[in-house]
């Protein structure tokens, strides 16, 4: 098991990790998910031991690792451009670590043989890696990055240049090598969906410190802030101002119009919220009480992202016209308020 | 607290530095500082010393201007022919223009002689042919000797820096530019020629600079009536044994370098922001004028290139005239007598020394040069390769040795190691001094280049730094390092300049034995001199194509 214990560290000069503690228990993948900067990879670099952090522990088993290079911690990592070795060929590239451990060689061959017919590269073995494309260099960095079988798996963006029909069928194929080796794994990313396809847990990074951790489901459910909504995807961001309580909730004024939320929290006149309004949680009704005009309608293959000219933005079945005024009923749990 | 990698990294750089810092410091700013510290006597400029001086300085400005010129004139249609046209044999052409850059001057000048001079193959065939008594054509000793070796050794320099711009230049430039409205004459006069012009500057500099400097070029195919700055201080050191007056001469050479040198790397700094990075690919020739041209450049240079280059060895092998002493039973023909006589010792030669022991020393410095400029320079290079402040501050001192004159630095060695001018080991050292910038501009840029993720990932899969030093930084840095040992081996065999000023008499290098062979009367001696400069030849020819071969492949890898 993988235990960070509140990691610090600055780039110049400016705090980029302040105070990262979590842990990673074997079996279970966890996604670090942030914007580009956040310090994501900076994270991995300290794991890995190619960094130091300025305060903070990484400790594996309840054994700080301070003292450990990063050629003997036997944690793996998948660099973010692969870094494949140009001078080897694929079949080096992958025996590079069982070499390293001192592996004879007639048992590296067999080994070899093996994980690179289990991630489909047979008879790429004699090429050189820069005659690979870009799926297959990709597939080679993996090859390379399990023939030691590490006792931690590291990613870091590892699908970030990939087309997106690549990007899925490697998902898939990642999530059954996870599967199958057991060992903890850290998924770094800055893309939710393949964050939400991969995470047993997912943590978010913001402004150097993890502001949320819980299961795909929980986080989607659940933003813990206005920033992860909006990171996240997850709809319409309004700021309003509550007006009073009212049976089904507290009426909120925004610039886009009022809202009912029907939130636990207790809430005073004047208080400013922040709303978060789901996109697909609306249909399209004469009674409905939010009325706009249409600004854009765009398909897509869940059915149309409507646009309207109160800067709101939902996804209906059925595209209305461009310039016509529609009415709209928001579902209950539509409309959330977030700390 | 554990010493992190990189601290332990950054000593060894540190070292790597102060070694090669060490070096310089001794064996090149501390003989110019002696230089500078001599002329401060002012006693020595009388008005005949100043006379003199100001006349070689002319002259040496003239010959290097008009040198540049006609480098230009010949240098940029080559350019053009090789930028945008692909025809038969021109890789092989390309090459031969490039190998004289690097082959020594004494072998150019040899093979200028062999074709040209009085006892040359156009001069001998045109007296058998009219039956004359003395050589129609007057080249060697004459300006054109001097113009025309310059351009020999010097239109590469052209044909690579202008060329590369111009095959990289984006074609969707001048088809925009057409697109617009503009005419050829306003695309080139609007377009191609601002776009060229840092590179068309940078390459004229340069060979200015080149053509400045030129030392074995001018004296072996000049004579004294032609001497520049260069030839001057090596006239006036070594055979009118005038010190305070070399120094004097050297002092204006440093300054003149130095303010070339200064405006060079100022240019090239401009110039490197209009790096293009499309190339246009270069074509077939397509109409009857392209076809023309192509046809009649490249058969104009293969002559220019192939004739000097080949005559040399030609006429090392045949005899063509009667030798000193000999009259009546000449043979003429075929003969290997020019290299059998090398390996025998005749008295009244000037060396009590068989010829063949000048190959021997020759052999034995170049492979110290390598040792010394490898030993210091890979691990220099090393350093350099990662950035930091030292690094900014130290490039730029890197650099200066190589606008610096080589008869120059050999003056300084006789100024300031003059108690050891007896030692064979000063021949080394300059030529470790002259050879080190380039070994470590060689390595250090492929060092800098392989990402630092390598090693980080061969960390990660359980690479010490020792093994990722032998399996990751090694593989990726051995061309480099090979190319840049052959380097250094192909500099000191033909090393001239500062060797004619710190080499002594008993010690003679192959270059050296072939001046004295060429400056003496009679058949024989010139035979041996081709014979010798041949052999020169084959071996820095070997070297080069070598270091041609190890570029091509390893270069754009990554």
């Amino acid at each position: 098991m993988l235990t960070l214990e509140n990691l610090h560290k600055s780039y110049n000069s400016r705090p980029l990790l302040s105070g990262i503690s979590f842990s990673v228990p074997a079996g279970e993948t966890v996604c670090l998910l942030g914007a580009s900067g956040s310090g994501k990879s900076t994270l991995l670099r300290i794991i890995a031991g190619l960094e130091t952090p300025e305060a903070g522990r990484v400790l594996w088993d309840g054994a700080d690792l301070a003292s450990v290079p990063a050629h003997e911690r036997n944690f793996g990592l998948f660099f973010q451009d692969y870094a494949l070795f140009p001078h080897l060929s694929v079949e080096e590239n992958v025996a590079f670590g069982l070499r390293m451990q001192g592996v004879p060689e007639r048992e590296i061959g067999l080994r070899v043989a093996n994980i690179i017919k289990q991630i489909n590269l047979e008879g790429f073995e004699k090429r050189r890696v820069a005659e690979l494309s870009g799926g297959e260099q990709q597939r080679v960095a993996l090859a390379r990055m399990l023939a030691p079988r590490p006792r931690l798996l590291m990613f870091d963006e590892p699908l970030g240049a990939l087309d997106r029909v690549l990007k899925d069928d490697l998902l898939d194929e990642l999530r059954r090598i996870l599967r199958e080796s057991g060992a903890p794994a850290i998924y770094v990313t800055h893309d939710q969906a393949e964050a939400f396809a991969i995470a047993d847990r997912v943590l978010l990074l913001h402004e150097g410190r993890v502001i949320q951790d819980g299961s795909p489901a929980e986080v989607t459910a659940n933003p813990v802030s206005a920033w992860a909504a909006h990171f996240l995807g997850l709809g319409n961001l309004l700021e309003g101002e509550v007006r009073m309580v009212t049976p089904e909730g507290w009426l909120v004024l925004t610039p886009a119009g009022e809202f009912i939320v029907g939130c636990g929290h207790s809430h005073r006149a004047g208080e400013k919220v922040n709303l978060l309004v789901r996109r697909e949680r609306v249909r399209a009704a004469p009674e409905g009480r939010l009325r706009s005009r249409v600004a854009d309608v765009v398909f897509q293959q869940s059915g149309f992202r409507v646009s309207l000219e109160n800067g709101l933005v939902f996804r209906l079945d059925e595209a209305p016209k461009v310039g016509e005024e529609i009415r709209l009923e928001l579902f209950p749990s539509a409309v959330q308020c977030l700390p | 607290m554990r010493r992190s990698p990189s601290r332990r990294g950054s000593a060894y750089a540190l070292t790597a530095l102060l070694v090669a810092g060490l070096f310089f410091g001794l064996f090149f700013f501390y003989p110019l500082a002696r230089i500078l510290l001599r002329g401060l006597d002012f006693s020595a400029l009388d008005s005949s010393a100043f006379l003199l001086t100001s006349h070689s300085l002319l002259f040496t400005f003239y010959q290097a201007l008009l040198s540049t010129l006609l480098t230009l004139a010949f240098g940029l249609p080559a350019a053009f022919l090789f930028a945008r046209f692909d025809f038969r044999g021109r890789g092989f052409l390309r090459l031969l223009t490039a190998i004289p850059f690097m082959l020594p001057t004494v072998v150019v000048a040899a093979g200028f002689n062999a074709w040209l001079g009085p006892r040359g193959w156009l001069n001998i065939v045109l007296m058998r042919l009219f039956g004359l008594d003395a050589p129609p054509v007057a080249f060697v000793g004459t300006l054109g000797a001097i113009l025309a070796a310059h351009v020999f050794y010097n239109m590469t320099i052209v044909i690579r820096l202008v060329g590369n711009v111009l095959a990289r230049l984006d074609p969707r430039l001048e088809q925009a530019a057409r697109s617009l409205g503009a005419d050829s004459r306003q695309v080139f006069w609007r377009l191609t020629l601002p776009l060229l012009l840092p590179s068309l500057l940078a390459a004229s500099l340069l060979v200015f600079l080149f053509d400045f400097t030129s030392f074995g070029v001018v004296l072996l195919l000049g004579g004294p009536q032609f001497a520049t700055l260069e030839v001057e201080i090596y006239l006036q050191a070594i055979q009118l044994f005038n010190l305070p007056l070399a120094v004097w001469l050297s002092l204006i050479q440093l300054l003149c370098t130095l303010l070339f040198s200064v405006a060079y790397t100022r240019l090239v700094t401009r110039a490197a922001v209009t790096v293009q990075p499309r190339p246009a690919p270069a074509h077939p020739p397509r109409t009857f004028t392209q076809r023309l041209f192509v046809l009649t450049s490249s058969f104009l240079l293969l002559a220019f290139y192939f004739l000097p280059l080949a005559s040399l060895p030609l006429r090392s092998l045949t005899r063509l005239e009667a030798d000193l002493g000999q009259r009546g039973q000449v043979r003429y023909g075929l003969t290997t007598d020019y290299y059998e006589e090398l390996f025998v010792n005749r008295r009244g030669s000037i060396f009590y020394v068989p010829p063949v022991q000048a190959l021997i020393n020759s052999l034995g410095y170049a492979s110290l040069t390598i040792l010394l400029s490898l030993g210091i320079g890979f691990p220099a290079a090393a350093a350099l390769a990662r950035p930091g402040r030292l690094t900014r501050l130290l490039d730029p001192l890197l650099i200066l040795p190589l606008g610096a004159s080589a008869v120059t630095l050999g003056l300084g060695y006789i100024l300031a190691f003059g108690r050891f001018l007896t030692s064979p080991w000063l021949v080394p050292l300059a030529h470790t001094m002259i050879a080190l910038p380039f070994v470590i501009r060689t390595i250090q840029p492929v060092l800098a280049s392989i990402p630092d993720r390598l090693r980080e990932a061969a960390a990660t899969l359980g690479a010490s730094p020792a093994e990722t030093r032998r399996r990751v930084d090694w593989p990726l840095a051995r061309r480099a390092v090979l190319s840049a040992g052959v380097f250094a081996f192909t500099v000191s065999l033909g090393e001239f300049g500062a060797t004619a000023l710190v080499s002594r008499p008993e010690y003679p290098t192959l270059p050296m034995a072939i001046y004295r062979f060429l400056s003496q009367p009679g058949g024989l001696n010139y035979g041996q001199a081709m014979a010798m400069a041949t052999v020169l030849m084959l071996v820095t020819g070997a070297g080069i194509l070598l270091i041609e071969k190890l570029r091509l492949p390893g270069a754009g890898e990554f």
